[in-house]
């Protein structure tokens, strides 16, 4: 119910904050989804959707923490 | 899928698993609250990664499963009203309420529609506009922007038409009723990363202090979730309660304030009843006063029905991580997705359909062969 999944923002058409629209790929996939509450959204992002909403850009330097964390992990236990 | 597929590499799975393993002294219990992880969990078999005495409950964070049958027969009742169209989530059709389902109402003449975002209703009521288009509206603070954005959207758009039936819940309230129970066993929490990806973190510093409980805000792939696991069991072993971001490439710590705003102004916070809990104080969603117009049990003059669960079905217990779906007695037995008795066999989110479908090959065998 609360899966929301990550696209690749291509287009962006609107003029009005509320009612601003972005054709978001999802592998190939292309949807149209709601900017109405993505106002930093840019074309090339990654942005996270959940029933036709755009809720979040995907942040790519905290998306590689956890294979950070992992390398630690390995030096800690050698 | 890229910010999917790379967290699902067996290899890192199995040394995240190993470190938890290695940072565990003694028997934990945690719990996850969203039915999206509890379905990861379960179809990845995470859970059975963990080294014994770390046991993982499964919380009430099914919105499907959580919904109160009343507010299903009530979305029936428009459904079976002549030039009423009701539009759904495709996740609620099947759910009983006290009598059929939706899918049940549609057999019987409903105008029943699955929608795959709240914002396509705009199109079914432009579409027909002489027919009142109703929105059953559920789900938890990630889905009530959505039906927020809607409910803006037609009023913009001066649609009269339109309406909901509104039943969101909220998370916080109900973890703080878990831990409020006298025989609670949590000891730490992964929070629902979507959720927070809308309303930020800080809702749960309060419970973290006050109850002396981790939580660790998670994502949802197996790589989230093992390393959300061993972020939490860090802090167990270490004594700390505070709240962590595992999830940090998707939830900010103040969330998404346009979504936030938006959900504040059509929305006010109510007590409401969660299916198989009971009632939980400031831990719904109601339409805000200045926009009433909208609510369809206004419109249709909807009554509020006693539901009554099948007695033999413990979902209530499942939904709290008293027990597990197994310890029913109905479990896989008179209980199985095809022919549910409660709610967490219906939803694809679940605790009990999870472990029908991915812990029990030999029950599901077993009802398949009837």
């Amino acid at each position: 119910m609360c899966l929301a999944l990550p696209g690749l923002l291509l287009e962006m058409r609107g003029d009005d904050p509320l009612t601003t629209v972005g054709r978001v790929s999802f592998n190939g996939i292309v949807r149209e989804v709601s900017l109405g509450f993505l106002p930093e959204a840019r074309i090339g992002d990654y942005v996270v959707v959940h029933a036709g909403i755009a809720l979040s850009v995907v942040d790519a330097e905290e998306a590689a923490r956890v294979f950070r964390e992992l390398g630690l992990l390995g030096e800690a236990a050698s | 899928m890229k910010y999917v597929d790379e967290y699902r590499t067996a290899d890192a799975a199995k040394r995240y698993a190993e470190a938890i393993a290695r940072a565990v002294t003694r028997p934990w219990t945690i719990m996850e609250v969203c039915g999206g992880q509890t379905h990861a969990i379960v179809r990845f078999g995470l859970d059975q990664m963990l080294p014994p005495g770390l046991s993982l409950l499964h919380g009430p964070g099914c919105p499907v499963c959580v919904t109160p049958a009343a507010a299903i027969d009530q979305a029936i009742a428009v459904a079976m009203t002549p030039g009423a169209i009701l539009c759904s989530f495709g996740d609620m059709v099947r759910v009983p309420g006290t009598g059929g389902s939706l899918l049940d109402a549609r057999a019987r003449g409903g105008d029943v529609r699955v929608l795959y975002s709240p914002l396509d209703a705009l199109a079914v009521a432009r579409a027909a506009p002489e027919r009142e288009v109703v929105f059953f509206a559920v789900g938890f603070e990630t889905t009530a922007p959505a039906t927020a954005m809607l409910v803006l959207q037609a009023e913009r758009a001066g649609l009269r038409n339109l309406s909901l039936l509104v039943s969101h819940v909220l998370v916080p309230p109900a973890i703080e009723a878990i831990l409020a129970a006298p025989d609670n066993r949590v000891q730490g929490f992964l929070a629902a990363g979507h959720v927070c990806t809308v309303m930020g973190v800080e809702a749960y510093g309060p419970i973290a202090r006050n109850r002396r409980v981790p939580i660790v805000v998670t994502g949802f792939e197996p790589l989230d979730l093992l390393q959300g696991i061993h972020m939490c069991v860090r802090q167990l072993e270490a004594g700390r309660c505070e709240v962590e971001n595992q999830y940090s490439r998707t939830v900010r710590p103040e969330g998404n304030p346009a979504a936030r705003r938006a959900v504040d102004t059509v929305f006010e916070i109510v007590t409401v009843s969660w299916r198989g809990i009971g009632a939980i104080a400031q831990s719904g969603l109601a339409l805000s006063r200045d926009y009433t117009a909208f609510d369809a049990r206004g419109r249709f003059a909807l009554q509020k029905p006693i539901a009554a669960e099948d007695p033999i079905c413990i979902a209530g217990d499942v939904l709290r991580g008293r027990r597990l779906p197994h310890q029913c007695p109905a479990y896989a037995v008179r209980c199985t997705p095809d022919h549910p008795l409660g709610a967490p066999m219906v939803s694809s989110e679940g605790a009990c359909a999870a472990y029908f479908r991915y812990r029990d090959g030999a029950a599901a065998a077993r009802a398949v062969q009837g």
